[in-house]
């Protein structure tokens, strides 16, 4: 393509503080509508905004873990506009000192790092929540007042692909912090992309236009492959871009234009004077930073490290804070060197389990010992790694036993005495002569057909290994 | 012995030393209060909504009777929140509201026992204004003369206990709003040091000029009201976390070696001759009684009355935005319904329901805030605002209070601002400071002109020093007989 594509995202992130970002109410989700609300967040006349201080704690540390500068001296400010869900008709945001500014995120795009800087991290509140219905619009004021951080990046993003990676990994490290739930279908997380062509080796950007109303990830990947297909072909033909608004329309699957730059607001934006600027000392930072946890890129790759692992089974290992900490427990739970087969589990068996109980894994409630346990009697051969897999697995999810009961009551030990298993195997040859027959006339398949047999008669009980050795030894 | 229906006459701590001695009753107070009201309103027109309202809205508990305040009658005015009381700013855009909360005043007063009256004080729409001429319900008269305005914003408190037909009040003070009309009606009248009490509750004007404070018929009854509603609140974030004194320890008539700052630029071309005349009588008579004195320079007062224009306003058009007529107030007829559009109901209601001063302020403060005037206004008009305060911060290292004039002329005649908005801003050239800065100041009555009208003096500290403010006021309230002067009417 002759056109460099130059994007930038901004996502606002609602922070789970147990009650709002200026006064008490809950922020709890999907309550009864407009029963979260006091004067304070409905803007009644004389009420006046207190910030939450945990709300601010959670912003540094976002902040932190996205290497921002924390400022000093920070303020709010309030940003004018006129909308109902909007209930003092300005929103308490901040403009020209936000807490934070120049961090950086590194994205890997097939194993590459690419550095995307953050122009900054912000706190801000949240608006409320319009429903519309056939014959008015109705406004749901329990969203109205929930911190909300607003995170920018450098237009630095060069592919639809890079912004789902930066996207992906932001969301990743913002979970690992807890201070999100970073769900897009519940608007706890919400991104709008600036997107713009120009000329290879041109310096200039070229003219923008914003996309607004992606409702996931992959939504914005859509809309962004839309756009630069809409202004590669524009610019094509020799016509400008328009400086707008785009609305991403998933049902029709392109972007609409909302507004354009001469319809823009003015947001008339001034120092908020109902909160006082306040200062960030030292000391509260190296607080904040005491508390971030280790980061999913430091996990993958001290995984890599310590357990052996391959960087594909690290990354899904580490791809959530919860997956990641129950894959470790059951690490350290197992005295065996070699840990791929714990980790095969996870990513397999468990991960499909759970999967299927539409939960994460560590909500299986499997002990990690007692998985560790079953991956080793897999491993001995104690049972049979199907049966491990099927029934162990399924009756420890269900009955919460341990794998060693539920072998034992459901008989499951497998056989691999040869003594034991010579008289079925017998039996098998004398009541297959003609698979038998196909399998010294040099027919591959004859044999797994004779162990599959064996099996059956064993109730699966047999170790298939030890009867394909019997059988080869036999038939010779 | 005071006749009962005279009690209305009576400071509230006059009042409180025969309740406690059992002489006689709060009810007997509310009587007093509630007769002279329904006497002489008619005439002052200080409170709104008189008729049909009933007059106290609860009588005070009896586990309040041991409370300082227990069963002193109090006028609030019409922009602070109490909890089922309408409060409506004299704005017809807030009309019903009854907010759902009190302010932290008003829970403080109620605490001490007070009895909040169900009527409301006048006061120009917002407070805007310097004469309570921009009131919805229209002006209050002056008790002096009623065809003078009682000053304002908070005009009704000041002529209310002017006229005797409140004990003590509550004003707010942006520019002068408690000042200029205590001066006018020959009442003591106080703006705290910004922080010192919670604006929660405080139907807001600009926020980071606005206060809550006393109007009263003297000093003491001022000393006993700031002891009440003072302190930090943790709803506001801009109240100061500092311990508040005993302001009645301030009322000792000792002002010898108190060394008093007079500013020239306050005593220029536009000061009233009469007006001047009596200031310097009472900065004499402050010397009389021992304070030194030295004449001290402000030089940036002149840019005070354009600075305040600029960020009262910006502060003004963001603070009414939300009156828009989705959620409360008053909502034009007709719209709101989808067919007609959003915008068309945010236009119908706010031109119907604000005023002439309100609608301009609006535009003002839009203005000065708008992309590419920024710069020019607002953030100028800032930094002058720190000039302003460093001012003072210069004067206070060696002076320990300045005196000024409260107001450059006495009450003028009602109408006569009216169409002149520049020459009406102008009355509170000498109150403004003391907002932007930030700082204490208290007007107490001086004297009077030739045609009766009384005149104010006003009395600045550095922050958080109000005691400073009532011992001076009160030794020259002591060694005076202005405020035993009461109106005829």
């Amino acid at each position: 393509m002759q056109y460099e594509v130059v994007i930038g995202l901004e996502v606002h992130v609602q922070l789970k503080t147990k009650t709002k970002a200026f006064c008490g109410c809950s922020t709890e989700f999907g309550k009864e509508p407009n029963s979260q609300a006091c004067p304070v967040c409905l803007g009644f006349p004389g009420s006046l905004p207190v910030l939450n201080k945990v709300a601010l704690d959670y912003a540094l540390r976002v902040a932190l873990a996205l290497n921002c500068q924390v400022q000093e001296y920070t303020k709010f400010d309030r940003k004018n506009y006129f909308y109902p869900d909007l209930p003092k008709n300005y929103q308490i945001s901040q403009y020209d000192l936000p807490l934070s500014r120049n961090g950086f995120l590194d994205i890997y795009i097939e194993g590459k790092a690419k550095h995307i800087d953050i122009r900054r991290v912000h706190l801000e509140e949240d608006a409320g929540k319009l429903i519309h219905r056939d014959e008015a619009s109705l406004v749901d004021f329990n969203r109205t007042g929930i911190p909300l951080l607003e995170i920018v990046s450098e237009p630095q993003l060069n592919s639809s692909q890079e912004a789902y990676e930066y996207l992906t990994t932001l969301k990743n490290i913002i979970e690992y912090l807890d201070v999100s739930d970073c769900d897009m279908e519940k608007g706890s997380l919400r991104c709008d992309a600036n997107i713009s062509l120009k000329k290879r080796g041109v310096q200039e950007l070229g003219t923008k236009t914003e996309l607004k109303n992606m409702n996931s990830f992959k939504a914005v990947k859509d809309a962004l492959e839309f756009e630069i297909e809409r202004q590669t072909e524009l610019l094509g033909e020799g016509e400008p871009i328009i400086q707008e608004t785009r609305l991403w329309d998933e049902k029709e699957a392109q972007t609409v234009s909302m507004r354009t730059k001469e319809e823009a607001q003015d947001y008339r934006y001034f120092p908020e004077p109902d909160l006082t600027p306040f200062i960030i000392s030292q000391d509260k930072i190296e607080e904040i930073k005491k508390a971030i946890p280790e980061l999913p890129r430091e996990k993958m790759l001290r995984f890599m490290r310590d357990y052996g692992l391959s960087e594909y089974d690290a990354k899904i290992l580490s791809s959530s804070k919860k997956y990641a900490e129950y894959a470790e427990e059951c690490m350290k739970a197992s005295n065996n060197k070699n840990k791929k087969s714990i980790a095969n589990w996870l990513i397999g068996p468990l991960a499909s389990a759970a999967s299927d109980h539409h939960c994460a894994v560590p909500d299986l409630k499997i002990l990690p010992s007692e998985l560790v346990k079953l991956v080793e009697m897999v491993d001995l051969e104690v049972v049979s790694n199907l049966a491990g897999k099927t029934v162990v697995l399924t009756e420890m999810i269900n009955t919460g036993k341990d794998p060693e009961t539920i072998i034992k009551e459901k008989n499951l030990i497998q056989i691999s005495d040869t003594s034991a298993l010579d008289n079925i195997v017998d039996e098998v040859i004398k009541e297959n002569a003609k698979s038998v027959n196909n399998y010294k006339t040099g027919r591959g398949n004859a044999l797994m057909f004779l162990v599959g047999q064996v099996m059956k008669k064993s109730q699966g009980k047999a170790n298939p290994k030890v009867v394909q050795d019997i059988l080869r030894r036999l038939l010779k | 012995m005071v006749m009962e229906r005279e009690l209305y006459k009576l400071t509230a701590h006059k009042l409180i030393e025969k309740l406690n001695k059992e002489e006689i009753t709060s009810q007997e107070v509310l009587n007093s209060l509630k007769n002279r009201v329904e006497d002489i309103d008619g005439k002052v027109k200080a409170y709104v909504r008189l008729s049909g309202s009933p007059f106290l809205n609860r009588t005070p508990k009896t586990e309040h009777q041991k409370s300082i305040l227990a069963g002193i009658p109090i006028s609030i005015k019409d922009n602070i929140c109490t909890e089922g009381l309408n409060t409506e700013c004299c704005s017809k855009i807030l009309e019903g509201f009854k907010p759902p909360y009190d302010a932290t005043v008003i829970k403080k007063l109620k605490e001490a026992g007070a009895a909040i009256l169900e009527v409301k004080t006048n006061m120009d729409e917002f407070a805007f204004g310097s004469s309570t001429e921009n009131s919805f319900f229209g002006s209050t008269h002056n008790p002096w003369d009623l065809e003078c305005v009682p000053g304002g914003s908070s005009g009704g408190s000041a002529a209310a206990v002017a006229a005797e037909e409140a004990i003590f009040a509550l004003g707010s003070d942006t520019g002068g709003s408690i000042r200029q009309p205590a001066a006018f009606c020959g009442v003591v009248g106080l703006k705290p040091t910004y922080g010192r009490v919670s604006r929660y509750g405080l139907i807001a004007f600009a926020s980071s000029l606005d206060q809550i404070g006393p109007i009263t018929k003297d000093v003491k009854d001022c000393a006993i009201l700031m002891n009440v509603i003072s302190g930090h609140d943790p709803c506001d974030s801009t109240s100061a976390n500092i311990e508040v004194p005993d302001y009645t320890k301030s009322l000792h008539n000792d002002i010898k070696g108190i060394k008093i700052g007079i500013p020239k630029e306050y005593f220029i071309a536009g000061l009233d001759s009469e007006v001047k005349t009596i200031a310097e009588e009472a900065i004499d008579k402050l010397k009389d009684l021992g304070a030194a004195y030295k004449q001290v320079s402000l030089p940036h007062t002149e840019y005070a009355v354009p600075v305040y224009y600029i960020i009262a306003t910006a502060e003004a058009g963001s603070n009414l935005a939300r009156f828009d007529g989705v959620q409360y107030g008053f909502r034009a007829q007709g719209t709101g319904h989808r067919a007609q559009g959003l915008i068309d109901m945010y236009k119908a209601t706010r031109g119907e329901g604000f005023g002439e001063e309100a609608k301009r302020r609006i535009i003002l403060g839009t203005f000065v805030l708008s992309h590419g005037y920024y710069d020019a206004y607002y953030i100028r008009a800032l930094k002058v605002r720190t000039l302003i305060k460093q001012d003072f911060d210069e004067i206070f290292k060696e002076c320990d209070c300045i005196v000024t004039p409260t107001s450059p002329t006495p009450a003028f005649k009602i109408g006569e601002k009216a169409a002149d908005p520049l020459k009406m801003y102008l009355s509170d050239i000498y109150t403004i400071s003391a907002n932007l800065s930030g700082i204490p100041a208290i007007s107490i009555p001086c004297g009077f002109t030739r045609k009766g009208l009384p005149i104010g003096l006003q009395i600045l500290a550095k922050p958080f020093d109000e005691e400073m403010l009532f011992r001076v006021a009160y030794a020259y309230e002591h060694n005076t007989l202005w405020h035993k002067m009461k109106p005829k009417l």
